[in-house]
């Protein structure tokens, strides 16, 4: 039965890892990289997996055409602002500088300390903190919405994935509620 | 179109409508009740977090829908704006056969003697509306008691010295702490408190036809696998359905109560699933909407006698909204606490909640709920940063080592924090929409503090390395624990219904929810709602003598 569920868990979960990057609904190939160079800025692979291994850009281009529709605009505008204002601050694409640049420009976006005039209406942190979010939802949430690929953040937590209804502690001999999980 | 006559509408499948429903069919009424949601399952969002009753960035799981419902909300500085059913200020419960009850964390608390009793137990507090209840404690006794045995509570009958006197035991024993709660027991104990396992509507053993509870990780938010969670979707719903009396609606949207020019209601009208108009009449009418949609449709329901709404003549409808300023604080620990034993909540100490120096009222503390992956992101002490490898590194060290102790501050009621109907509004389908405004009472805040502070000392006692306060008790009130909007009270001018929940010169309307609650408790708020259920269909079934119900 445990083996049978973790099929269908891979299963369930193979066309978000699998998704080649030329196939977007949304997102041009250019606000894709620059999505995965932010969101990996967010959550950077060390000896776990990183956002990029996460394959949140999935999250991303998938709830862009679903659930986030209406953040659509607010995404097209706000990555080419992020594009102009790395140009103007540092001479270069967000993804063409160094990592610690990267970071030290996310940091003053956060603040919203980066030059105004780059940024339209866009409003610099509250567009920070909603990247930032919805990064966070794509790498710890279900992998059905496209991100949190083969369980990554699941296992980085070690706590049990796929979670197999109760296959892990239920034992029908026993109706014992207080049974401690093995 | 016009359905059948039938005794009773009940309009609202949740906690109290659910209980209403089944006193009154099985009582041999013909009953519709009308639910605006579905019947809902497991397997629609299992355990996805994304789409959990605590988390919803995308939509409810357990609705309502973005697409049809709307409310307006006015910030604090007076402007308003539209908000969808999954965005915070929407206030939600839930819209789905057994409401809230599905998904909830299933406390069981029954509020202690004093809660009905506030304005004799504290005196007046400036600003509020605080008051008795017209009902005692003891008066409700017997109800909890139905609603223990009849929906099904685990608990320790004895465990909680401060608790309320109760006649019978519950029926099934109480959850073993895991080993958060058994840390905190201890530590409570060295602290001279009284700790003991928190009351659950959830099976601990077989009862009821259904199985025990085998204590996933998630629980709160989540509909049951297995049906362990006791719900009235699963106990006394079923029960009216078997009894052959009542019908089920789902998807219906009620729009208004008729009431006719001797003042008394005749049905109501509303919309089936297909958006066709439909008129049902009956002899009784029931409103268990939860405290903002009660409000939302007594105030939409305007006759020649109640011009502002159905109960208003004294501007009373949608006053004292109220829910709970939830506090405590969070400690990072050396060890490992977290076991997998869910759902996480088993432990509390009832030592804060009334009979503290220069404290109105007080709340239960108790360990909380497991925190899932993506919320834990924002369980944070003062000054972490949100990202980058800091992020990462909190993650991975803390997420089994964080307790967090917090309760339910008991909220000081005032007029102003109220629900009214939007002038433009409206829904999808033209129905005005409620709108939410006002403030919590500003003692709350300090009630917060208080009981953040105690959290932080039992935290500290049990060797947290590290602890943090979250302090709530400001903005408006409302949310899942939402109550107070059509209190009851022996005076028509400063109540909305008599103490068996009729609104006041409307013999056959009845208001069956937590909106009846004067002030709502230091405790999660369902039990009572249940008993309220069952004390109100209990009345209207044993005095009712056919035809339309009149005391006159």
């Amino acid at each position: 039965m445990r083996q049978l569920c973790y099929t269908c868990g891979s299963i369930a979960i193979l066309p978000a890892c699998t998704a080649k990057y030329s196939t977007w609904r949304f997102l041009t190939d250019d606000e894709a990289k620059l999505l995965i160079a932010i969101s990996e800025q967010f959550i950077p692979a060390d000896k776990d997996p990183g956002a990029t291994d996460a394959k949140v850009v999935n999250f991303f281009d998938k709830q862009l055409v679903g659930y986030y529709k209406k953040h659509q605009e607010t995404y097209r505008k706000g990555l080419q602002s992020i594009d102009a204002s790395a140009i103007n601050t540092f001479h270069k694409r967000f993804i063409d500088l160094e990592w610690d640049q990267q970071t030290k420009f996310l940091e003053s976006m956060e603040v919203g300390k980066l030059p105004k005039e780059d940024w339209g209406e866009i409003n610099q942190s509250s567009l920070f903190r909603m990247l930032l979010d919805h990064t966070m939802q794509a790498f710890y949430g279900s992998p059905r919405h496209g991100g949190n690929c083969n369980y990554v953040s699941f296992k980085m937590l070690k706590i049990d994935y796929p979670h197999v209804i109760g296959q892990n502690r239920y034992n029908s001999n026993s109706m014992d509620p207080n049974q401690k999980a093995s | 179109m016009n359905d059948n006559h039938v005794n009773a509408i009940v309009i609202g499948a949740g906690a109290g409508g659910g209980v209403v429903a089944k006193e009154l069919a099985v009582a041999g009424l013909t009953v519709v009740l009308f639910e605006r949601g579905d019947w809902v399952t497991y397997d629609a969002h299992n355990d996805d977090e994304l789409m959990s009753q605590r988390t919803h960035p995308f939509e409810n799981p357990f609705g309502p829908d973005n697409k049809r419902h709307r409310r307006v909300f006015v910030e604090s500085d007076g402007t308003p704006r539209i908000v969808l059913p999954h965005e915070y200020p929407f206030s939600n419960n839930a819209a789905c056969v057994g409401s809230g009850t599905v998904s909830y964390g299933a406390m069981a608390w029954r509020f202690m003697e004093k809660d009905f009793l506030m304005k004799s137990s504290y005196g007046h507090v400036e600003g509020s509306t605080l008051e008795d209840w017209p009902i005692a404690y003891q008066d409700l006794e017997p109800y909890y008691e139905k609603a223990e045995w009849e929906i099904g509570v685990s608990g320790d009958h004895n465990g909680n010295p401060f608790q309320s006197p109760r006649r019978k035991p519950y029926p099934m024993p109480a959850f073993a702490y895991n080993r958060d709660g058994q840390m905190l027991h201890d530590a409570a104990e060295k602290l001279g408190l009284h700790p003991f396992p928190i009351p659950m509507l959830r099976n601990s053993v077989r009862y009821n036809g259904r199985p025990a509870c085998y204590r996933m990780r998630t629980c709160v938010g989540f509909a049951c696998p297995v049906n362990a969670k006791c719900g009235t979707h699963n106990t006394v719903i079923p029960v009216a359905l078997e009894s052959g009396n009542c019908e089920l609606r789902t998807n219906c949207q009620v729009a208004e109560v008729m009431v006719n020019d001797k003042g008394l209601a005749t049905g109501v009208k509303y919309f089936d699933e297909n958006d066709k108009g439909h008129i049902q009449t009956a002899d009784i009418v029931v409103i268990s909407c939860a405290a903002v949609e009660t409000a939302r449709l007594l105030l939409n329901s305007k006759s020649k006698l109640f011009p502002h709404g159905a109960g208003n003549n004294y501007d009373w409808v949608g006053r004292n909204l109220q829910g709970h300023a939830y506090t405590g604080a969070s400690g990072i620990f050396e060890e490992e606490i977290y076991d997998d034993v869910g759902p996480g909540a088993c432990w509390a100490v009832g030592d804060f909640n009334h009979d503290n120096e220069g404290i109105i009222g007080g709340g239960a503390l108790c360990n909380s709920f497991f925190t899932p992956p993506y919320a834990f992101t924002r369980l944070r002490p003062p000054g972490a940063k949100q990202w980058g490898l800091e992020h990462k590194e909190f993650q991975r060290k803390n997420y089994k080592r964080i307790s967090s102790v917090r309760g339910p501050f008991q909220e000081i009621p005032n007029f102003d924090a109220r629900v009214t109907v939007d002038p433009e509004v409206k829904d999808h389908w033209g129905i005005p929409v409620a709108r939410l405004s006002g403030q919590r009472h500003a003692y709350d805040r300090i009630g917060c503090q208080f009981m953040a502070d105690r959290a932080e000392e039992i935290l500290k006692e049990a060797g947290a390395a590290l602890t943090w306060q979250a302090v709530g008790g400001r903005g408006l009130s409302g949310d899942q624990h939402q109550s107070g909007t059509a209190r009851m009270g022996d005076d028509p001018q400063t109540s909305v219904t008599d103490k068996y929940g009729r609104i006041h010169e409307i013999d056959n309307l009845f208001v069956a929810d937590g909106s009846l609650h004067v002030t709502n408790g230091g405790f999660n708020p369902v039990l009572t709602i249940m008993a309220l259920g069952f004390y109100i269909g209990e009345y209207i079934a044993t005095s009712w003598k056919g035809g339309t119900f009149t005391t006159r």
